[in-house]
C-alpha cells in the first residue's frame, strides 16, 4: 500500500525523482505538457521517418506527452474539458517516443509490454489519470497553445501548463504495473 | 386521432437534450457515484470517486462537458401503435447536432469515413438515428453521447445455447477483466441476448437507456442483473481501475427469442460519464 498523500512533482520532470516513484503513487504535477493522441501520433512518427533519425521535434525532448483531445474553450478557461484518451491506441508509438527522450505519458488503461519494457530502458513513467473527471482536470490547466497539426482538430499537438493535475502512477521505472496489482 | 409527430418536435427536443447530457450528468448515475464513494474503502478508489463526484458538480455549475469526450450521438425515436410520423422526422438531427456542438462548445469526434477518409467532419455530424415501434403507446426519443473509449471496450459473442447463463456471465465477466480499466469505470454495463448478429447490440445499447433505479420488468431478468453486478464488482477492478469494490454502477439486461442455434450476446460498456436520457414527444 503507498502512502496516499499525493506527492507533488513539477514538469520538465527530474529523471532521478521520476526513478523514485513506484506504481501505485498519488501525484500532483505542476508544469508543462503536451497533448497529442491518435492522428498526431501517426504524424509525428510520420516526420521522424522522413527525418530518418528519431531527434524529437517541437521541443518535445524530455518532455511529458498527454493522450488527450479537449473540447473548445468554454467557461473562460484553454479547455471546457480535458481528460485522458486510452494509452494502448497509443502503444505503437510510445516506446519508440520513449526511446528518442519522452521521459513521461498520461492516458488511462493497460498498456502493452513493449510500452513496460520501454519504461524500464528509458527510465520513463507511464501515468494514469481518472477519465470522465474532464471538467475537474480543465481546471487544473492554466494555459495552452497549438504547436503543430492545427487541421487534425482536437488531434493538434498543443502545450499546455498545468497546475496540481492529479495522476496516480501507472507503470514505474521497474516495470511495475498499478493495474496488474488490482 | 393519432398523435403526430413531426420533425420539428423531435428537433426542438434533440436541441434541448444536447447540453443538458454534456454538462448535467444524469440524476441516477450522479446519486450512484456518490453511494459508491461512500461504500468504498480504497484510498485510490475513494479518491477517483470523490473526483467524479467533484467533476460533475464542476460541469453542471460551469456549463462544461463532463468529459472531453462528448460522444457520438446515437437518436432512437420510437413509437407505440397510437402514434403517426410525417415523413423522415429525423432528417434534422445532424443540423441539430452540428449546431449544438458549435454552440456549446463541444468536442468534435467524428471523421468521414472510418477507413478511407478519416478527417474530421467539423461538426460531430453524422448522428446516428434509427426509428422503432414499440407496442408501449406514445413516442419518446432516446439520445446517448457514447464516448469512444467505452464503446471500444464492447462487443458481440455469438455463444450456443449450451454455453447457458454461465457461458454469459464467463463473456461478461472477460470482458470486464479485459477492458474496464479502459472503458471509464464505475461502469454502467448494458447487455443483450438474443434475436441476430445486428439485432443483439441494439438490444445491449438500449439496456443502457434504463435508468439504474428502475428494476427490470421481468424478475429473472432482476435476479441475472444482480448476480452479474456482484460478479463484476467481485473482480475488485474497482473506480479508475486503480481497485476498489464498485467496478460497476449497474448492469441493465435485455433478452430477446432468437434461432434454436443461437445464443448471441453484446456488451455494450457505458462509462462513469453515462450520458443518456429518454424525453416524451
Amino acid at each position: 500500500m503507498n502512502s496516499s498523500a499525493p506527492k507533488r512533482l513539477t514538469m520538465p520532470f527530474d529523471r532521478e525523482e521520476l526513478s523514485q516513484l513506484r506504481a501505485g503513487d498519488a501525484c500532483l504535477l505542476t508544469g508543462p505538457m503536451y497533448t497529442l493522441r491518435d492522428a498526431g501520433h501517426m504524424r509525428l512518427i510520420a516526420e521522424l521517418d522522413e527525418a530518418g533519425e528519431d531527434a524529437l521535434p517541437y521541443g518535445l525532448d524530455g518532455q511529458a506527452i498527454f493522450y488527450a483531445g479537449p473540447t473548445p474553450a468554454a467557461a473562460g478557461r484553454p479547455f471546457g474539458a480535458i481528460g485522458p484518451t486510452t494509452a494502448s491506441r497509443m502503444d505503437f508509438a510510445a516506446p519508440r517516443l520513449h526511446d528518442a527522450g519522452i521521459a513521461a505519458v498520461i492516458g488511462k488503461g493497460v498498456r502493452s509490454q513493449d510500452v513496460r519494457e520501454a519504461c524500464i530502458r528509458n527510465g520513463a513513467v507511464y501515468f494514469v489519470t481518472v477519465g470522465g473527471a474532464a471538467a475537474y482536470l480543465a481546471k487544473c490547466v492554466t494555459a495552452s497553445e497549438t504547436l503543430a497539426y492545427d487541421d487534425l482538430g482536437t488531434e493538434a499537438l498543443r502545450r499546455i501548463e498545468v497546475v496540481d493535475f492529479p495522476v496516480f502512477v501507472g507503470i514505474d521505472v521497474v516495470g511495475n504495473d498499478v493495474y496488474s496489482t488490482v | 386521432m393519432a398523435k403526430t409527430i413531426t420533425r420539428d418536435m423531435v428537433a426542438n427536443t434533440l436541441r434541448e437534450a444536447l447540453p443538458q447530457l454534456a454538462f448535467e450528468l444524469p440524476a441516477d448515475i450522479e446519486a450512484a457515484l456518490r453511494a459508491a464513494c461512500e461504500r468504498e474503502e480504497s484510498p485510490r478508489a475513494v479518491m477517483a470517486l470523490n473526483l467524479l463526484v467533484e467533476n460533475a458538480c464542476i460541469a453542471r455549475e460551469d456549463r462544461v462537458a463532463i468529459c472531453q469526450d462528448t460522444g457520438s450521438v446515437w437518436v432512437c425515436l420510437e413509437i407505440g401503435p397510437d402514434v403517426s410520423v410525417q415523413g423522415d422526422v429525423l432528417a434534422d438531427a445532424n443540423d441539430v447536432v452540428a449546431e449544438a456542438f458549435v454552440q456549446h462548445n463541444l468536442r468534435k469526434s467524428l471523421v468521414r469515413d472510418a477507413l478511407f477518409d478519416r478527417a474530421n467532419t467539423g461538426d460531430n455530424t453524422p448522428a446516428f438515428c434509427e426509428l422503432r415501434v414499440s407496442d408501449k403507446p406514445g413516442a419518446r426519443l432516446h439520445v446517448m453521447c457514447k464516448g469512444g473509449g467505452s464503446d471500444n471496450a464492447s462487443r458481440v459473442v455469438m455463444l450456443t445455447p449450451g454455453a447457458g447463463k454461465q457461458g454469459i456471465v464467463d463473456a461478461v465477466l472477460a470482458c470486464v477483466r479485459e477492458k474496464a480499466a479502459n472503458a471509464c469505470p464505475p461502469l454502467v454495463v448494458g447487455i443483450g441476448i438474443g434475436a441476430t448478429f445486428d439485432k443483439v447490440a441494439g438490444l445491449a445499447k438500449m439496456a443502457l437507456m434504463r435508468p439504474l433505479g428502475e428494476a427490470a420488468p421481468d424478475p429473472r431478468v432482476a435476479e441475472f442483473e444482480d448476480e452479474l453486478l456482484q460478479a463484476i464488482n467481485a473482480t475488485g477492478i474497482g473506480a479508475a481501475a486503480l481497485g476498489g469494490s464498485t467496478t460497476a454502477l449497474g448492469v441493465r439486461v435485455n433478452t430477446a427469442p432468437c434461432h434454436i442455434a443461437a445464443l448471441p450476446l453484446a456488451i455494450n460498456m457505458g462509462c462513469s460519464a453515462m450520458r443518456r436520457g429518454t424525453y416524451e414527444l
